[in-house]
């Protein structure tokens, strides 16, 4: 038994991405329709030449149906998936799969979220029923809980690690001024940062994600296939998912440090795609911002800073736009915003952007003009701090020798 | 009847919640006269169900281990539900065995002395818990003078007594003295004279038939402990008691106010953490006419002070009067607050309840036989070996726990924000994520000791979601 990858044996040949934010202008039909038009539209492919859909939703719409009825799809299998904030990213990993295999020579991964109509502030997340002895807490109150860990088991005091926490926060605003499709499209002070009032722990409005509404699409192939399609595809190198045995909250060893699943779900893709060094290997990585402590946490469980030490990073720049391993060049959930079904695609197409050469030239990343990097990383994560799915794509911009 | 046929009190214990308001916080607001002195306020998330289960904790964790509890009798003015049996909570909640009555007193401060007159004279062990929450209107006397609080007494004849039933009498009559409709939630009263008219010459009378059962001289009690909502047949009452002998205990009602169907219970509570062995104590109450139960102390309550546990003037001293007027307000639904742009919490689903009985009433966890760990909540899969099905329970309400760490989330939907969650680490093992309460968010750190309590989460869509939190461990406690 192994978990052997399909390393490019598929790519992405075309993608779109709706703006997200506030979308008072448009529903869950609409943000479909547009994010699969850009898709198609950009390399002249029709709906009936796709040959199979995975829909990623969290709770905009039950079945494929949510897909097929906006598009009037015909007839063609279309599967909804959901796993929590990484719901976009299974829908892509599923879509590839079908492809890889053989089922199928092209397929569409799509996310959407509508989280807008609820009128509540904050994610609101429906729950089976249940006798109600879970503690009713807010997202940013379970991942606040990493902050004081962190400061205690690295010595890092409390003011210090605000001011780390609004490092991340200013890094990924300064991103997202640069990203026209971002919600928030405007730089912040690390004052302003900090002195935002606490919502959970110390953690402020400027270390959450924007609540936002969006929908993202790609299309998949096989990589002999690809350059039908484009010149410039985007290949499949490592996809890894895992779902934590969820002991966290109940295992007293647990010190909320660290998101195992994500270390297991990197070391994995990272053997798929071949990669030693991930820090010197990557040109960028979008990762899940959810809240300013989850990247802080995400740079040591991707290996991309020592344990206890991703703190100096974040403050010697190492992780900025110019630095030497760009993180969430597109502004992050932080800036871009977190539709949940959206947010995985959402990385992936940075990812493309970027690979392309692409993107804004205000955020392109000098390591891929200069030709030096050609793989970047998404890592998407549901659930809480010891209880949660995680997921680890990367993706190159050429196939391997 | 002879005195034979009466039982005795096994062991008792009374609970007070922590939150006072202070009668000048009261009178400041509504420029009003100030009042003094301080009333006991149920938190946000107590009730009269979870203040009697924490009340019936400290009899049970005192009472002579292997004592079978054969029912328990519930007495409130202020029952949660109407159409169900609220004793059942409590039930659930101290583990008593499924062949255990539970019974319900629901209705007027009466019940409290009825049901431990009932227990005195019937067979078998029997928990009689008595608890309240009084309100009034804002600015009226019931809401100065008012208080909430639970006592619970194990009383049986299986075993050492601590005090024994010696004589009861009663004196009963039809009054519209003090009513309300089932519909309300704050009472009328007639005219404060007529009151103590109507109770003038019952409370000798019940007195005299209590001592002619008893069989002891008429001036052998030792300490009258009289208790009722009305204040001025109250004192009269005491004052025509003092003719047959003994002193008149203190009444507890300046700092802690008047708690209705808990009252008797709190003050012979008090009584007996004082009271010497050969003692005589009797307990009077007022309530559409008057129950009087003498007991006498016996040696065995000398031990018993030597055990762990809360003493009423313990935990007096232990309130906290910080408490603001409008937080009060609101915690009683008599101020309607903007609630936050949040969903309503999810009321909890009976079928899950059921099946989740022990877990969510008794906080009953599992231990893992093939390899020792406790998991919270219960678990069939051992969360370290993989052993499926070999669990054994653990209950989990009396073990102490540290702060592993916590956060303060404003967000989340709480009627008190903000709701201060906490990861603990139980004593012996086993973590589990819960709500802290009766705390200053300010005094939360990692490490700081705490115990669990039986509370109220919030009513949602009609139904009490009862579950268990976490409270700091204060110096109350021997």
């Amino acid at each position: 038994m192994a978990s052997n990858g399909i390393r490019d044996r598929v790519a992405i040949v075309a993608m779109g991405c709706t703006a997200f934010g506030e979308r008072w202008d448009k529903g869950a039909d609409d943000l479909l329709i547009d994010a699969v038009g850009e898709a198609q539209q950009s390399i002249d492919m029709k709906p009936e030449d796709i040959d199979a859909y995975w829909l990623g939703t969290m709770a905009s719409g039950l079945s494929g149906l949510t897909l097929s009825r906006p598009l009037h799809l015909d007839y063609k299998p279309v599967s909804r998936m959901e796993n929590m904030c990484a719901t976009g990213s299974e829908a892509f990993r599923n879509a590839c799969y079908a492809v890889a295999s053989g089922a199928y020579d092209t397929a569409m991964a799509v996310g959407v979220e509508k989280l807008k109509d609820t009128g509540f502030s904050g994610l609101t997340i429906g729950t089976p029923e249940n006798d109600g002895t879970v503690v009713e807490m807010s997202a940013p109150a379970m991942f606040s809980l990493l902050a004081p860990a962190y400061s205690k088991k690295y010595g890092v005091g409390e003011d210090e690690l605000k001011d780390v926490l609004a490092r991340i926060a200013w890094k990924n605003h300064f991103n997202g001024a640069r990203n026209p499709r971002a919600q928030f499209q405007r730089e912040v002070s690390r004052d302003a940062i900090c002195a935002a009032p606490p919502i959970a722990g110390r953690l402020g409005v400027f270390d959450c994600s924007g609540v936002s509404d969006g929908a993202a699409a790609a299309i998949i192939v096989r990589a002999e296939d690809a350059h039908r399609y484009t010149d410039k595809p985007i290949y499949v190198k490592g996809l890894s998912f895992v779902a934590g045995p969820a002991n966290g909250p109940i295992d007293p060893t647990y010190d909320y440090t660290t998101f195992e699943e994500v270390v297991r779900s990197s070391r994995d893709a990272y053997t798929q795609a071949g990669i030693i060094d991930p820090r010197a290997e990557l040109a960028m990585a979008e990762v899940h911002d959810c809240f300013t402590p989850t990247e802080l946490v995400l740079m040591e469980d991707l290996g991309f800073a020592e344990r206890g030490t991703a703190w100096k990073e974040v403050l010697a720049g190492t992780y900025d736009l110019e630095g030497e391993l760009p993180i969430n060049p597109d502004g992050g959930l932080k800036s871009f915003g977190h539709p949940i079904g959206a947010s995985g695609l959402r990385m992936l197409f940075e990812c493309f952007l970027q690979l392309r050469q692409e993107a804004p030239a205000d955020r392109q990343i000098a390591s891929v003009v200069d030709g030096t990097r050609k793989l970047a990383l998404t890592q998407n994560l549901g659930g809480q701090p010891g209880e949660c799915v995680s997921f680890v794509s990367v993706v190159g911009s050429e196939p391997s020798a | 009847m002879t005195r034979a046929q009466l039982a005795g009190v096994l062991s008792y214990g009374a609970y007070l919640p922590y939150h006072r308001l202070d009668r000048v916080a009261i009178a400041n607001a509504l420029g009003a006269p100030a009042g003094h002195g301080t009333r006991a306020v149920a938190s946000f998330d107590e009730d009269a169900t979870s203040m009697a289960v924490e009340a019936g904790r400290v009899a049970l964790a005192a009472a002579a281990s292997g004592t079978t509890v054969g029912g328990v009798l519930f007495a409130t003015t202020s029952p949660p539900y109407a159409d169900k049996t609220n004793a059942t909570a409590i039930h659930a909640a101290l583990r008593l065995p499924s062949q255990a009555v539970a019974i319900d007193l629901v209705g007027s401060v009466r019940n409290a002395t009825s049901a431990l007159r009932m227990a005195a004279e019937g067979p078998g062990t029997r928990l009689v818990v008595s608890a309240d929450v009084r309100v009034g209107r804002p600015g009226s006397v019931d809401e100065r003078e008012g208080g909430d609080a639970a006592a619970a007494f194990l009383i049986g004849t299986a075993g050492e007594t601590l005090a024994d039933f010696i004589g009861v009498g009663a004196a009963t009559v039809e009054v519209l003295e003090r009513w309300r409709l089932p519909t309300d939630v704050t009472s009328s009263m007639w005219e404060e004279r007529f009151g103590e008219h109507a109770y003038a010459s019952l409370v000798t009378d019940a007195a005299t038939d209590a001592i002619k059962q008893a069989g002891v001289a008429a001036d052998a009690v030792d300490r009258w402990v009289v208790t009722g909502l009305h204040t001025r047949a109250v004192r009269a009452a005491a004052k025509a008691l003092a003719s047959f002998g003994g002193d008149v205990a203190a009444d507890l009602t300046g700092a802690v106010g008047n708690t209705g169907a808990a009252h008797p219970g709190l003050a012979l509570a008090a009584a007996l953490d004082e009271a010497e062995p050969g003692h005589v104590v009797g307990l009077v109450s007022l309530a559409d006419g008057a129950d009087v139960l003498l007991l006498r102390v016996n040696d065995a309550i000398t031990d018993f002070r030597g055990r762990p546990g809360r003493t009423v003037v313990q935990q007096v001293a232990a309130g906290n009067a910080a408490l603001p007027y409008t937080t009060y307000l609101t915690w009683r639904g008599q101020l309607d607050r903007e609630p936050p742009r949040r969903p309503d919490p999810k009321r909890p689903a009976p079928p899950p309840t059921l099946r989740n009985v022990d877990w969510k009433f008794g906080l009953v966890a599992t231990k893992c036989t093939a390899c020792g760990t406790t998991t919270l909540p219960a678990q069939r899969v051992c969360v370290a070996c993989h052993a499926v099905d070999q669990m054994e329970p653990a209950p989990m309400a009396d073990v102490a726990a540290t702060v592993a760490t916590y956060t303060i989330d404003r967000l989340t939907y709480s009627l008190s924000p903000p709701v201060v969650a906490a990861v603990l680490d139980f004593e012996g093992g086993g973590r589990f994520t819960c709500e802290l309460t009766d705390v200053d968010p300010a005094e939360v750190e990692i490490g700081l000791q705490v115990e669990m309590t039986f509370r109220r989460l919030y009513t949602s869509a009609g139904v009490h979601n009862y579950f268990w939190k976490a409270r700091p461990v204060r110096g109350a406690q021997a």
